[in-house]
């Protein structure tokens, strides 16, 4: 009998990866992705089959460990938010250049708009850009066949293939076939011993075969019975291309006969023969895609099509930003929907907030009295859960950008004259993308302090273990920061007075120091005590 | 256009981090998986680990689902563990749409509202219900429990047997004992019953 089980759709893509037979899964944590590997780490059926399946100090180095899995041989899969794919950039377009040996997966979720992120980019420009097939799953059954199958298609074209997300997907749970096990791939190395020296030479005959076999990543977006399905209607002059959750949103106003042509599209690049054929049938398309207007902008071209006239989030029929949804697809395809009633004034937000007793908390309130004799606007930080320091009533940081930015930019802003500047960063943060800042900061004896608040996890994305637990203090002194200036606090309350000395007079030193605020998360301790019990 | 007749139960479950909203939609869901109903739960978190708004959309139907998401002005109820949680999700609400909510406010924001104007909302509604879900639960025997008073409260509405919802919740808080299952089955039973003497 078929196996169903009731899934996010992180967990589909997980689980399909184990029935694929993976050998390695490999991932940063970040919202809405972060189930997939927490799912392959709960698997009793991968820990039976040996499945590398550890957390990395960043995306970066995921996608280089997965890379090697494939290199020698087997299956890998590598997962992430899609702003982790601007730190994987360089492994990941590159990787389309060397190709693969064993199938490689690179699952990526968007978060349109950005639930959790700092912007909400559409990673399927990233495939567009290295070139490669990409995969986008409308439901949890979709994103299980896909990944299933995206192994399959890696192999056979001998590239990377993405797999794009997005956060109603990967947080939306369903029921999902299972199909039967494969087993793993034996270690194999590649045939080519040179495919992967990508020194000019060689690099220049690798990209060629990639230029060369784009036909048959056409090929396959056309395949009958494939990713990819257009439906004629006889009497309309209309077409709908929708593609990945937004052709949910389609269904679900027009549940029954569709009285459009409809090209339903899974698979990129993109069909161009279904699409020509549609054009023939029509005067108008009207293009609805999660994300960015990224078939639209390939449709309309420049000039701008006159016929058939193209609609979408460019031209007003949907808004340029922000997730769709069943009711704004609905009205762009000209259903007389009601306007949704208002949420009551009396509701006001609930934005998120520290824990209480949160370490963060104590390392906030000393800072802000250590600085205050200093003015305000001098504190860089970062991405985790103490970047609600930007929140009242601390109002206790100046930046967030992206992982490890807050000590590069407060190198940068001493440079320009702002000293002192205060770095604030988490022990996770720090060990994905803080250290080579830190680095920098060294060899130039900046004027800049920087706070690592260490919880000792991962936190903001559930608690997953740090790369760097217990070696924070070890890896500063590493990168050249003085031994003296290298200072451990405890944020408590207690420790309050203590702690803004210790603060005041790194502060007041006119190089690179570090303090280490190390207390850990109140949720873990919390979790901990209630599983004993 | 004509729609495909069909049985379906939208519901938005709504609370705050750590309000257990996540557990109610297991409940559902494993308890909706035994009557073999197309189901599609969607959650919000990331973010809302610290204490900020949960929710959940959780679709119910004897046809397949299509989208995650409950469109606007569909939802046949609005379950609110937290009553200012509740009112956030009106514009999914249906005008005939049910909202079922706890009195006990979670304050952990300066500008809280005064409760009496919330209430004032809520009973705007031509549907609604209103209970002291901390209290009942404190009675049956844990405060944690108030989400399940409100499950209980909301069952009459939901499209599956009240058996299968009483032996998911077994089967959900077995791992924890025998003790911590009777207290949410008490806790069940005092919601649908509080729900049931104020309809």
């Amino acid at each position: 009998m078929e196996e169903r089980m009731f899934l996010l759709g992180d967990e589909a893509v997980a689980q399909a990866a184990l029935d694929a037979g993976v050998s390695g899964c490999y991932a940063y944590p970040g919202t809405p992705s972060t189930e997939i590997l927490e799912y392959v780490r709960a698997s009793a059926q991968a820990a039976e089959a040996g499945v590398v399946r550890e957390w990395s100090a960043n995306e970066k180095t995921a996608v280089e460990a997965a890379l090697g899995m494939s290199y020698a041989g087997k299956r890998a899969m590598v997962c992430m938010k899609h702003v982790g794919l601007n730190v994987a950039a360089d492994p990941f377009m590159n990787a389309a250049i060397t190709g693969v040996n064993g199938g490689l997966l690179v699952v990526v979720a968007d978060d349109p708009s950005m639930h959790s992120s700092q912007n909400e980019q559409d990673s399927r420009y990233y495939g567009h850009f290295a070139q490669i097939p990409v995969l986008e799953p409308a439901s949890q059954q979709e994103a299980y066949d896909m990944v299933r199958e995206g192994f399959d298609l890696s192999e056979r074209f001998g590239v990377p293939v993405l797999v794009r997300l997005v956060t109603r997907l990967s947080h939306s749970r369903s029921a999902v076939v299972r199909r039967e096990r494969l087993p793993q791939r034996p270690l194999k190395l590649p045939g080519d011993p040179k495919q992967f020296i990508l020194l000019p030479s060689i690099a220049r005959e690798r990209y060629r075969r990639l230029l060369a076999d784009r036909p048959l990543f056409v090929e396959e977006a056309h395949r009958e019975e494939g990713y990819n399905q257009y439906l004629p209607a006889a009497e309309s002059r209309t077409g709908v291309i929708a593609t990945g959750l937004a052709y949910n949103y389609l269904r679900e106003n027009f549940p029954g006969r569709l009285p459009f042509h409809l090209l339903k599209v899974s698979f990129y690049p993109l069909p161009v023969r279904m699409i020509e054929e549609m054009f023939g049938e029509v005067d108008e398309v009207i293009v609805l895609e999660e994300g960015y207007p990224y078939v639209e902008e390939q449709l309309l071209g420049i000039p701008p099509r006159r016929h058939p006239r193209i609609r979408g989030r460019l031209d007003g029929t949907l808004p340029r930003d922000g997730e769709l949804n069943p009711w704004l697809v609905g009205k762009a395809l000209g259903r007389n929907l009601p306007e949704p009633e208002e949420v009551p004034g009396v509701a006001v937000g609930r934005p998120p907030s520290f824990c209480p007793g949160c370490g963060h908390i104590d390392v906030y309130n000393a800072l802000n009295e250590a600085l205050e004799p200093y003015g305000p606007g001098r504190v860089f930080s970062d991405i985790g859960c103490y970047t609600m320091g930007a929140l009242p009533p601390y109002n206790a940081i100046n930046t967030c950008v992206d992982m490890g930015a807050s000590i590069t930019m407060a190198v940068g802003a001493a440079d320009a004259g702002l000293v002192p500047s205060v770095a604030v960063i988490g022990d996770s943060t720090f060990t994905h993308s803080g250290m080579t800042g830190l680095l920098d900061a060294a060899n130039k004896r900046s004027p800049v302090t920087l706070i690592i608040s260490d919880n000792d996890a991962t936190a903001m994305t559930g608690g997953q273990p740090p790369s760097g637990l217990g070696k924070i203090e070890q890896i500063c002194l590493g990168l050249g920061v003085e031994k003296e200036h290298v200072r451990t606090i405890i944020p408590l309350r207690k420790y309050h007075e203590e702690n803004v000395k210790v603060m005041k007079e790194e502060i007041a030193y006119k190089g690179v120091s570090v303090i280490v605020a190390r207390r850990e998360c109140i949720r873990l301790v919390a979790a901990r005590k209630c599983n004993k019990k | 256009m004509k729609m495909e007749k069909k049985m379906k139960t939208d519901i938005i479950l709504a609370g705050v981090g750590g309000q257990g909203i996540l557990s109610i939609a297991a409940v559902i869901g494993l308890a909706a998986v035994k009557e073999t109903l197309f189901i599609k739960q969607s959650e919000i978190h990331g973010m809302s680990q610290q204490g900020g708004e949960v929710y959940s959309h959780l679709r119910l139907s004897d046809a397949p689902v299509h989208s995650d998401m409950i469109p606007l002005g569909e939802a046949d109820l609005i379950l609110a563990v937290e009553p200012l949680e509740g009112l956030r999700y009106l514009p999914y609400l249906k005008k005939e749409g049910w909202l079922i909510s706890n009195t006990a406010p979670v304050k952990n924001i300066a500008d809280y509202p005064d409760p009496e104007r919330i209430y004032g909302e809520i009973r705007r509604r031509p549907h609604h219900l209103l209970l002291d879900a901390a209290a009942l639960a404190r009675e049956a025997g844990s405060a944690k429990a108030a989400n399940m008073v409100m499950l209980g409260a909301a069952s009459p509405f939901i499209q599956v047997k009240e058996d299968h919802l009483l032996e998911a919740i077994r089967a959900l808080f077995s791992r924890k004992g025998e003790e911590v299952v009777e207290t949410n089955i008490r806790a069940f039973r005092a919601g649908k019953e509080a729900a049931m003497k104020k309809r």
